[in-house]
Formats: structure tokens, C-alpha cells, sequence
């Protein structure tokens, strides 16, 4: 991990220029934007990108010769490319465009798994994933009558991989972990983690839909076989997804949508696929929303992922202090700022999330109040609920003073009497 | 000789005119006004995608600036604002479709997923080794791919209603397919490569009448001709927002509530379970079931832009526009030595597909192309439809609202060069 | 923040920090669960019933101070009412959250309950107001799989 010294200061104030929505009002407040694991905002680049391939080249891809169809199966193309390098250079083949995360792991677990999955194999996930790594595969191990083990986690909220060899066994067919939980921001050990399953000759999955926007990522170092992230959560359109998969896997694989685009031949009785990518992307694809997205690669390149991070761990462990220092406060997963990303999830013992969440948007604060669609972490944390406040490269430390400000002002409703010590 | 049938025509001609101003609708379409090789964009590729009015656009890029947030989960102000929005626009499908129920109306990625989401939610479920699957001889791959891959996962067979040299369907021969064994019936509204319009109301009541499920494929029919779920009585709608004037990306299932409530999730994922442990899960009530993970909200909010621009203009208006801009079409191109039009249906709409003696279709594109004018040629993605006709390709020029009788001679004149360049 | 304070009202606070009714009911024969999966509420309503009148009512469950109180005030309010009292209840009830109602008219016919006139000014929290009333609902019924506020 670099630390912040060696990488350039973001200019947040010269970034948040370029986000619209960041200037507008809620409740007669500045908006202070604190839900970008739920989405993020999108750049004047990304937003002007999606209106411009509408005004000028909108058309159907890969089918038509015609100069538009060129022009936009060349963008498309073009951001398929510009996804494999970003993730490490990687061949653009082995770039799928899904709808999000979710789709992506779907299909894995889809048309990979129901073809290598049986009964009695297992599946090993962990104590910290979102619904969306968790319910694929729920359907196929009871689909297939397979197995579904855990990785357990600390109090702090870490992995414990001091069990990973009790876990892991020769019916160990797949390992599925996110790189960056969703609540705590945890930092997982993948590489770690995908040596041994390897060792076991399971595959590798890793949820990147927290850890794509916010590190540096490469597929290769990590060493996984197949990692899936959304484009909304880092700064692109929504409905943009990407699965990374590695070429054999991708080539031996079954499709997981029929329709136009992935086949070769149709005729009546049969039908013959077409090379991968394009074998997974059946019907008319996301084309404006991908060819957007190619600029929200291009803003994250040119501010670099580096600086991104480091600003990152600068304002979660200043939002850390902050928060700690109220005295109150509980905060969920690993104190140190550099094994974690830019998620705080706290609660107020005396104001449910919920409620808390409704005071704050008062004041023109956006966090996240709830479950987060990781139900099994919450039961591990004994918590129905929980605040969630999430960085990205447009929030400052001034945002973070807002909410504790606010957090102060949520305990008048609720009858605390604060004595509040002023930052330390 | 074109002169006489513009005089026999002249007539509707200036009615349909009377009710939807041309110019004024291309003014609402900013790529209209782009240049193609020096030449002015002809656009005859609606088939493939639509173009976008601004509104649409606007709609997009109003959400970003303004409005967007996560939806559903959060509580702060702008996650309710991206909610509503999201959620108007179901409600602007549902008023679209003529649907009982929002709760109807899924949000996909387009046509191609919706069927996937049926063949696969719905016929692995319901449909056993040695049931019948029937769909036509004029299907779109994604109305037949996602079938043949359920055939050959439960051992049931894909029967197909055939087509006569016009490219109607044999309905005597769909009666004679219908039995106890017909667990499913899947057939487009409307056919991508001929522009047949097909009897659907009546194949679902044939269908219905031996307790058979229905879906539709609407994604070249819901653009241009008025849908009513309640009316045909069709079990699954399914139809493409890019179709449709909206953005990519998004599209449009819709399902009998008691069949969608029957039926298995789909994809797995946050939004569509209630309560989860390692024990058991409580899948969320229709439709979020089926919309696992963060949906294309901005594209259900252009969506929804759309479906307001269209009702502004009328689908009756559009319908009968199109007609008389068909029938000129067709009557010019038959005027073309050597070109035969594949697709000759009584009932048609918005498709002319067409060979050239001697000039394969790739060809004809690229030199239409040189004069601005975008038409698609190749397969469609309906092989079978090629086979049935014994062409390698057709070319295919479709049409939308904002086409002109000016553009089609535009057509005409380059169909005219090509000849000229290949004799 | 005028708002706010019409939402988290003082006896709104109380109900929340002391549920009335908060227990098991032994000898409870109808109960129910419900589910608000947007903030992780859980509920559940344990009836006594003799006959169609509501003998006892109770409920357990972890939730934000909203759904707590229109619990908690629930079951202090349709104690010794018949269903058919309840149904009307309810139906007034859903209409003051979504603003169907005129509470500053209509406000008698609501009693007490209209302190939780000022959750339909937060379009996200009617669910929370009125899970409790759902559940209470399909207790009722006796519906067996969990409600949801969806």
C-alpha cells in the first residue's frame, strides 16, 4: 500500500466542479453525498458522453455496416479495451458487459457452475458478502444439492484465515469473496485466499463492486479466475456491468442468455455459439451507457487510481477519529485506515439507523440506513441495522464535519443531553 | 410510372400527414440533422435501434445532474426522488401496455432477456421431457435460442408453425400442433426480417383453449402498433426500450402476475430478497423478484421519457403514418428491375426486406452507406427465415415516424446507383 | 427542522423508548411476522382472540423508532376491538400516513394515533409506520408466510 506522500494530492475542490449534481440543494442544504457504495455521482464528461453518442452515432452494433453501426460497434469495442487495461491489461476478450455486479456473478455461478458444481461439492463464500454473492450461489447449491461454507470473520471485522485450511477440501469447487466489503470496508487478503484455492483446484471469484472503484486493481496479481464490478459505482451510467473471466474458462463455458449476437448458427434443431466475448452477450447490448462509461475510465485514469486511494485512507481515517471522538459512536470493521476502504458503517446506540438516516437527510446529508443487503453480516454483528457513510474521490473532510455536526444535532430529537468536545 | 401510384396514394397520404407533422417531429431528433459522408443521415435502420428524441435525452441527462441515487434501500432525499422516478416510469409502461398492474410490468436489459427470464424461470419449471415447445419460422434467435437451450436441458422438443412464400403463418398448421403435449407457445407480434404482422390474438386464443401459455416478442411491434396486454390476453409481453425511441439497455417484461408469482427467481442478488439467512430466503413480492441488483434506473426514467413522447404523438397516428410511408415504399421499390421484396404478408408494417439480382446485401449497404443512407443487411439474427427463402441475406430498410417520402426515394435513387455500379 | 420535530414527537419518543405490549403473549392464538427489508425491521404480533374480538395483543421485534411506536401504539389502541373496528382502523390509519386523511378534520376518529401524522412528510417511512399494522393484519388472516412492506 502506498502512502498518501509518495502519490499527488486530489484537488477535490477542482473535482467537484465537474459533478452537477454535487451543487444542488436538499432541504435548502448543500447536499453532502455520502451513499457512493449505493452509486456514485457521474462527472459532466460522463453525462455529456451519453447525450453526445445519442445525438451523433446512435445505432446498432456488430450487424451493420452502415456509418453509424460503425462508429458506435467502435466505441462499444473501444470501452471494452479500455476495461482490460484498466484492470491490469488484460486480453479484452476476456471482458463480458453485464447489466452490474450482480448479473456477473450470476453468471458465473450460472454457466460455470451448473456445469461443475454437484452434489456434495462445496462452495466457500464468507461471513461479510452482499446478498449478490450469496444468493447465486444459495439457488445453485440447491439446484445441485452442493454445499455452501463460510469463511468466519474477527470482531474487527477481518477475515479469519487461520480457518481457511479447515474449510477448504478436495469438494471445495469455488471460492467466491468480495475484495472490499460493502459495511465494514474491509480489505480482503484475495491473493491470499485465491493461492489456496488454487492449491485445492477451486476457482477463484471475487466481487469488485466495492474494490474497482476505490483501488488499484489487476486481475493478475490478484490471480483471480473471475472478478465481477458495476459501472455505477465508479462514477459511469447504471446498467453497465463488467465480468472479467479467464479466456479457457470463458471459452469452455455454456452460454447464459440465448439470442442474438452470441450464436454463429441458428437453424430450427440446433444452434452454434459465437467466440467469447460475444457468447455471453446476447440481444442488443447497454451500447450508450458502455460507450459512457469509456469516459468515466478515462476521468478515474487521468485523476489515478493511486491518488484516489490515498485520498481515500486520508479521509477514512480522519472520518474515524471524528466519529470516534464523539464517544457514542459505534463503528463496525478495522480501525486502521489502511486496511480498509472508504465505508463507514456506525451506529447511534439510542437512534435506530433508520431514523438516523431520516434526521441527516434533514440536514442534507445522503447516507444509507439498513441491512446493505448483507443480512448474514448483520446477524454476525448483532445488528438489524446499521448507518452507512461512503467516500469517493469528491468528498472532503468538510463533508465529514457536516455529518458529525449532524450526528451532534440527531441527539437533540432524541432527548441526549451532549456535551460535545470539539474536534480532537 | 411513379407519378400514378404517388396519385392513388395521395389521398391517405395527406391525411396521415395532416395528423403528425413530419418536419416538426424530425426537429425533436438532433441526430437527423447529422451528415453522413457529406450527405444527409437517411436513417432506414429502425428495426436495429431507434433514434432518441431530446426529450429523451434530456430525460437522461437530467437525472444525472439532478436526481441520481440508489433506489429502494435509501432513505435521504435523493434516493426517494431516483425511486419515484424509477417507479413512474413502471407506472407509464403499465398505462402503455394497457396492464392490471405495476406489479406486471419487470424492468430488463431488453427483449432478448425477457424471454431468457421466461424460458428459464418459467420452463424449467413448468416444462418436462417430452412436452412441446411451439414457436414460428419467422422468430427473431432470441425467441428461439433461449427455447432450443430448455429443450435440451428438460428433453422437450421445438415445434415450429410454418410460413407460406408471402411469409404468413400457416394457422391450420399451428391448430394441428396444438396438443396435450404443448406445454408453451412463443411468437413475435411483429417479424423483424419480413414485417409480417401476425395473428397473435388469435394464436393465443387457440392456444389458451388447450390451457397453453402465451408470450409475445413486441420488440418490433410495441414501437409502432398500439398494444393491449388485457385485449390480446397474452400470458408474457416482452419489448426493447432502444425499440422504442428510449435509451439502451433497458426493456420491458411484462407477466400475468399469478404466473409470475408461480415462478422461480431469476437472477440472485440484493433488491429482490426480503429476509435472508443461510437457512432459508424470502424472495421480495413482483416485480422486484426478478430485478436482482442495482437496475438501469436512468434508462427506466429515458424509458419512461419515451412513452410519454410516444402517447404525445399517438400510435394510432404512427400507425397509420407508417402505412401510407410503407405503401409508397413498397410500390417504389417494385418498381426496381431485378429486386424482389422478401416479405409480402397482407399484414405488414414498417419492414421492407429485399435482393437485388446479382448484388449480395452487404454490398448494396456499403453503397447506400456512401450516400448517408443506414440501412441494415445480413441475416437479421432470423437464419431460419433465410433458409425458408433460400437468400444468404436480405437487405432491410425499416421505418420509423420521422421518415420521409423524400428518404425513401433517397432509397430508391441509391438502390438505382448500386445497379448502375454493378452492370 | 420543523419537520422533524412533527415527525419524532415527544410521545412518539416515549413509545419508542418504552413499548407498551412489548412481550411474547402466552396464550397468544394467532400470530404473525412481518418484514420492512428497507431498514432490516422485523416484527411480531401475537393475538388473543375470543371470538372476533381482540382480547390481547402483543408484539417483539427490533425496528427504528417509527415502526416501534406505531407498534406500540397500535396495540394500546385495537385492544377489545372486533376486527371489522379494526379493519376501519387501519384503513384511517393508512390513510392519515398517505395523506389520504385530513388528520386536522378527521383527527377524533384517529385518537391518539395522530401523532403519526407527520410521517406522511417522509414518503420513505410510511412503511415503517405501518408494518406493525400489516402484520397485525395477517395475524388476522392468519397468514403463515411473513408479510412485507413492498
Amino acid at each position: 500500500m502506498k502512502v498518501a506522500s509518495e502519490v499527488p494530492r486530489l484537488d477535490v475542490q477542482r473535482l467537484r466542479a465537474d459533478f452537477p449534481i454535487l451543487d444542488r440543494k436538499v432541504h435548502g442544504k448543500r447536499l453532502v453525498y455520502l451513499d457512493s457504495a449505493a452509486t456514485t455521482q457521474k462527472p459532466e464528461a460522463v453525462i455529456e458522453a451519453l447525450s453526445h453518442y445519442y445525438r451523433t452515432f446512435n445505432a446498432n452494433i456488430h450487424r451493420g455496416i452502415h456509418s453509424l453501426a460503425e462508429e458506435a460497434t467502435e466505441a462499444y469495442e473501444q470501452t471494452r479495451r479500455k476495461v482490460a487495461s484498466f484492470i491490469g491489461g488484460v486480453e479484452p476478450r476476456s471482458i463480458i458487459f453485464t447489466r452490474n455486479a450482480t448479473e456477473g456473478l450470476n453468471l458465473v455461478a450460472y454457466a460455470w457452475g451448473r456445469h461443475h458444481v454437484g452434489s456434495g461439492d462445496e462452495i466457500l463464500l464468507t461471513e461479510m458478502e452482499h446478498h449478490s454473492n450469496l444468493v447465486p450461489w444459495m439457488l445453485l447449491a440447491r439446484e445441485k444439492g452442493a454445499v455452501l461454507k463460510h469463511i468466519p470473520i474477527t470482531d474487527e471485522g477481518e477475515l479469519r484465515l487461520d480457518c481457511l485450511s479447515d474449510l477448504m477440501t478436495a469438494r471445495t469447487k469455488v471460492v467466491s469473496v468480495t475484495l472490499v466489503s460493502n459495511v465494514l470496508g474491509t480489505i480482503n487478503p484475495v491473493r491470499e485466499i485465491a493461492d489456496a484455492a488454487h492449491r485445492y483446484g477451486a476457482l477463484m471469484v471475487v466481487d469488485g463492486a466495492q474494490g474497482v472503484p476505490h483501488l488499484p486493481v489487476d486481475v493478475r496479481a490478484l490471480d483471480c479466475d473471475f472478478l465481477a464490478f458495476s459501472g455505477h459505482k465508479m462514477l459511469g451510467p447504471t446498467g453497465v456491468g463488467v465480468l472479467y473471466g479467464r479466456p479457457e474458462l470463458l471459452m469452455n463455458m455454456e452460454p447464459f442468455l440465448g439470442g442474438g449476437e452470441m450464436i454463429r448458427e441458428v437453424r430450427l434443431d440446433r444452434a452454434t455459439w459465437n467466440d467469447i466475448p460475444w457468447k455471453f452477450e446476447a440481444g442488443t447490448p447497454n451500447i450508450a451507457d458502455v460507450v459512457a462509461f469509456s469516459a468515466a475510465l478515462d476521468y478515474l485514469e487521468a485523476v489515478g487510481m493511486d491518488a484516489v486511494r490515498a485520498h481515500e485512507v486520508e479521509l477514512t481515517g480522519y472520518g474515524l477519529e471524528r466519529l470516534l471522538s464523539l464517544g457514542w459512536i459505534k463503528i463496525y470493521g478495522p480501525r486502521d485506515p489502511d486496511r480498509r476502504g472508504g465505508v463507514l458503517a456506525f451506529n447511534d446506540p439510542e437512534i435506530h439507523a433508520h431514523d438516523l438516516s431520516t434526521i441527516l437527510d434533514q440536514y442534507g446529508i445522503a447516507i444509507r440506513a439498513g441491512h446493505h443487503c448483507a443480512q448474514p453480516l448483520m446477524r454476525r454483528l448483532g445488528a438489524a441495522a446499521t448507518s452507512r457513510a461512503s467516500f469517493y474521490l469528491y468528498n472532503d473532510r468538510d463533508d465529514i464535519d457536516a455529518l458529525v455536526e449532524a450526528l451532534i444535532a440527531a441527539g437533540k430529537y432524541f432527548g441526549r443531553n451532549t456535551r460535545v468536545h470539539p474536534a480532537g | 410510372m411513379r407519378a400514378a401510384h404517388e396519385m392513388n396514394a395521395s389521398q391517405a397520404w395527406e391525411r396521415s400527414r395532416a395528423s403528425l407533422d413530419v418536419e416538426r417531429i424530425r426537429e425533436d431528433f438532433p441526430i437527423l440533422k447529422r451528415r453522413v459522408h457529406g450527405k444527409p443521415l437517411v436513417y432506414l435502420d429502425n428495426a436495429a435501434t431507434s433514434q432518441k428524441p431530446k426529450v429523451v435525452i434530456d430525460a437522461t441527462h437530467r437525472y444525472y445532474s439532478e436526481e441520481n441515487s440508489n433506489i429502494h434501500r435509501g432513505v435521504h432525499f435523493l434516493s426517494e426522488q431516483a425511486t419515484g422516478a424509477y417507479e413512474g416510469a413502471r407506472a407509464r409502461v403499465k398505462r402503455f401496455l394497457n396492464a392490471s398492474d405495476a406489479r406486471e410490468i419487470l424492468f430488463v436489459r431488453g427483449t432478448t432477456e425477457g424471454i431468457n427470464l421466461v424460458a428459464r424461470s418459467y420452463g424449467r419449471k413448468f416444462i418436462q421431457e417430452g412436452d412441446d415447445i411451439i414457436v414460428s419460422a419467422m422468430e427473431h434467435h432470441s425467441n428461439i435460442v433461449p427455447w432450443q437451450i430448455v429443450c435440451e436441458e428438460v428433453g422437450a422438443r421445438l415445434r415450429v408453425i410454418p410460413m407460406n412464400d408471402r411469409g404468413e403463418l400457416l394457422m391450420e398448421e399451428y391448430e394441428k400442433l396444438l396438443n396435450e403435449r404443448t406445454k408453451f407457445v412463443s411468437v413475435t407480434h411483429l417479424s423483424n426480417a419480413l414485417g409480417t404482422v401476425n395473428p397473435v390474438k388469435q394464436i393465443i386464443e387457440r392456444a389458451h383453449r388447450c390451457g397453453v401459455p402465451v408470450l409475445v416478442d413486441g420488440a418490433q411491434a410495441a414501437p409502432h402498433v398500439r398494444v393491449d396486454v388485457r385485449d390480446l390476453d397474452c400470458d408474457f409481453y416482452a419489448f426493447s426500450g432502444h425499440k422504442l425511441f428510449g435509451p439502451t439497455g433497458i426493456g420491458v417484461l411484462y407477466g400475468k402476475a399469478s404466473l409470475l408469482e408461480a415462478m422461480p427467481p431469476y437472477q440472485g442478488g440484493g433488491d429482490m430478497i426480503s429476509a435472508f439467512t443461510f437457512a432459508k430466503t424470502i424472495y421480495k413480492v413482483l416485480p422486484f423478484k426478478f430485478e436482482a441488483g442495482t437496475p438501469n434506473i436512468a434508462g427506466g426514467v429515458g424509458l419512461g421519457a419515451a412513452i410519454d413522447y410516444l402517447d404525445g404523438i399517438g400510435l394510432e397516428a404512427v400507425a397509420a403514418y407508417e402505412r401510407e410511408l410503407l405503401a409508397y415504399a413498397t410500390e417504389a421499390l417494385c418498381t426496381i428491375q431485378g429486386l424482389r421484396i422478401i416479405g409480402t404478408a397482407k399484414e405488414k408494417a414498417g419492414v421492407l426486406s429485399f435482393v437485388l439480382d446479382g448484388v449480395h446485401a452487404h454490398d448494396i449497404g456499403t453503397i447506400l452507406d456512401r450516400d448517408g443512407i443506414a440501412i441494415r443487411t445480413g441475416h437479421h439474427c432470423a437464419m431460419p427465415v433465410m433458409q425458408r427463402f433460400g437468400v444468404p441475406a436480405t437487405a432491410r430498410a425499416s421505418l420509423a415516424f420521422y421518415n420521409t417520402r423524400e428518404e425513401v426515394d433517397a432509397l430508391v435513387a441509391g438502390i438505382d446507383k448500386v445497379r448502375e455500379v454493378f452492370n | 427542522m420543523s419537520d422533524l420535530r412533527e415527525l419524532y414527537q415527544e410521545v412518539i419518543l416515549d413509545h419508542n423508548k418504552k413499548p407498551r405490549n412489548f412481550r411474547r403473549l402466552e396464550g397468544a392464538n394467532a400470530t404473525a411476522e412481518g418484514y420492512n427489508p428497507l431498514c432490516g425491521d422485523q416484527i411480531t404480533v401475537y393475538l388473543e382472540l375470543e371470538g372476533d374480538v381482540i382480547r390481547s395483543i402483543s408484539f417483539q421485534g427490533a425496528g427504528c423508532a417509527i415502526s416501534k411506536a406505531s407498534a406500540s401504539m397500535m396495540t394500546t389502541s385495537v385492544k377489545g376491538k372486533t376486527r371489522a373496528e379494526v379493519e376501519a382502523l387501519f384503513d384511517r390509519v393508512h390513510k392519515m400516513l398517505t395523506r389520504e386523511l385530513d388528520t386536522k378534520v378527521n383527527s377524533h376518529e384517529l385518537g391518539k394515533l395522530a401523532v403519526l401524522s407527520g410521517v406522511c412528510e417522509f414518503p420513505a417511512r410510511v412503511k415503517c409506520a405501518s408494518l406493525a399494522w400489516h402484520t397485525l393484519n395477517a395475524a388476522l388472516e392468519a397468514k403463515k408466510e411473513p408479510v412485507s412492506t413492498e
